[in-house]
């Protein structure tokens, strides 16, 4: 009971963070669930988010795996309902007001303003998750090379990521 | 673009039913491996279905970046309002977060079993360092659009040094550089509805 209360408030509050992606609130995931409150170690942390990323729809479902080790199926719940519904009513909400400022000013300025701020907030999370999954020249290749071959091809990247599980299989043991 | 429009909030009648909202997106939330969503959003929206159109896409996806909350989600609980109001919303969000939902609390309880053995250690810290490229990959193609001219590096750059330099919390990031990058885009230029300059 304690524990799902606590799942509530940190997964309600990492999901105001989420501006521009799931990965601006990685920092702050990272301080909440491995140092404060013990729930998984970092590695664990890196290897759910990763797999996490080759899974369909919305990138952040690896939060389910976090509140079922938790608290179980309550707590795989308790994490959803806390992550996605005061997001989802902030979207709801602004998606209607949002057509009656179309001749606010300051409309724009908020979007041209957020802009560079959530790709800063992004890469302030990349390199979060990269100080933990990078960690020789094996690893650092893996990265350049996927991350090279996206900017240029419009291959599926679960394939690459497939990809870099295979090379971790035979170099990384 | 420019007239103000009276009808107002009242999502348009339109023929599309709950259930066709649900399963649309429960197969973009079952089919979209590998990241961008919005791709798969795209082709199954305004493509396939012609549910909405190109223009009302693009205007969706920048209040979705904007907002908190995930693209993915906030783009279906704000396609699923135009199309059928709140139980559209309802239908469209619970849709698209199932079946990476299951995966998850499946792949979840495997790992907590198996997740120590060498094997699939030495497996995932693979995919952990394809992941980091991934994520760097969409960052960087969505800065190509969205970040425009030296300042825009310079927010990008506070944003960076402020989380990972000086150890700020992200909120408090967000909220600094980002009300001194809106201040810095500000109206400019109209005679009315602004204080002094």
């Amino acid at each position: 009971m304690n524990q799902i209360g606590a799942l509530i408030r940190v997964f309600a509050y990492l999901s105001l963070l989420t501006v521009g992606g799931g990965m601006a609130a990685f920092p702050e995931l990272e301080i909440l669930t491995v140092n404060v409150h013990h729930w998984l170690t970092f590695p664990q942390l890196i290897h759910l988010y990763s797999v996490g990323q080759m899974a369909p729809g919305p990138n952040m479902m690896m939060i389910v795996s976090i509140g079922e080790w938790v608290a179980g199926l309550g707590g795989a719940l308790a994490v959803l309902i806390a992550f996605f519904l005061p997001t989802a009513l902030f979207a709801f909400a602004s998606g209607r007001v949002w057509r009656r400022l179309e001749k606010w000013p300051w409309r724009s300025s908020i979007q041209r303003g957020l802009a560079p701020v959530s790709i800063g907030l992004l890469l302030a999370g990349c390199l979060a998750i990269a100080k933990g999954a990078l960690t020789g020249a094996v690893t650092v290749s893996i990265m350049v090379v996927v991350c090279a071959i996206l900017l240029r091809s419009r291959i599926n990247p679960a394939l690459l990521v497939l990809g870099g599980a295979l090379v971790g299989l035979v170099a990384l043991r | 673009m420019s007239e103000p429009v009276e009808s107002g909030a009242a999502p348009a009648p339109s023929p599309v039913t709950l259930g066709q909202i649900f399963a649309t997106f429960l197969l973009i939330g079952a089919t979209s491996f590998g990241g961008g969503v919005v791709a798969y959003l795209r082709g199954g929206l305004v493509g396939k279905r012609r549910w909405i159109d190109d223009r009302t896409f693009v205007e969706l996806l920048s209040i979705s970046q904007t907002l908190p909350g995930l693209n993915a989600t906030n783009m279906a609980v704000l396609v699923g309002d135009r199309l059928r109001g709140a139980p559209g919303a309802i239908a469209a969000i619970c849709g698209i977060c199932l079946p990476g939902a299951l995966l998850m609390y499946t792949v979840g309880m495997l790992y907590h079993e198996h997740g120590d053995r060498p094997l699939v250690t030495a497996m995932l810290h693979g995919v952990a360092a394809a992941a980091v490229g991934l994520i760097l990959a969409t960052t960087v193609q969505l800065g190509r659009k969205s970040v425009d001219g030296a300042v825009d590096l310079v927010f990008v750059l506070l944003a960076v040094i402020g989380v990972n330099g000086l150890h700020l919390s992200v909120p408090y990031v967000l909220l600094g550089v980002g009300a001194l990058a809106i201040f810095w885009h500000r109206p400019r230029g109209t005679s009315d509805g602004e204080g002094g300059r």
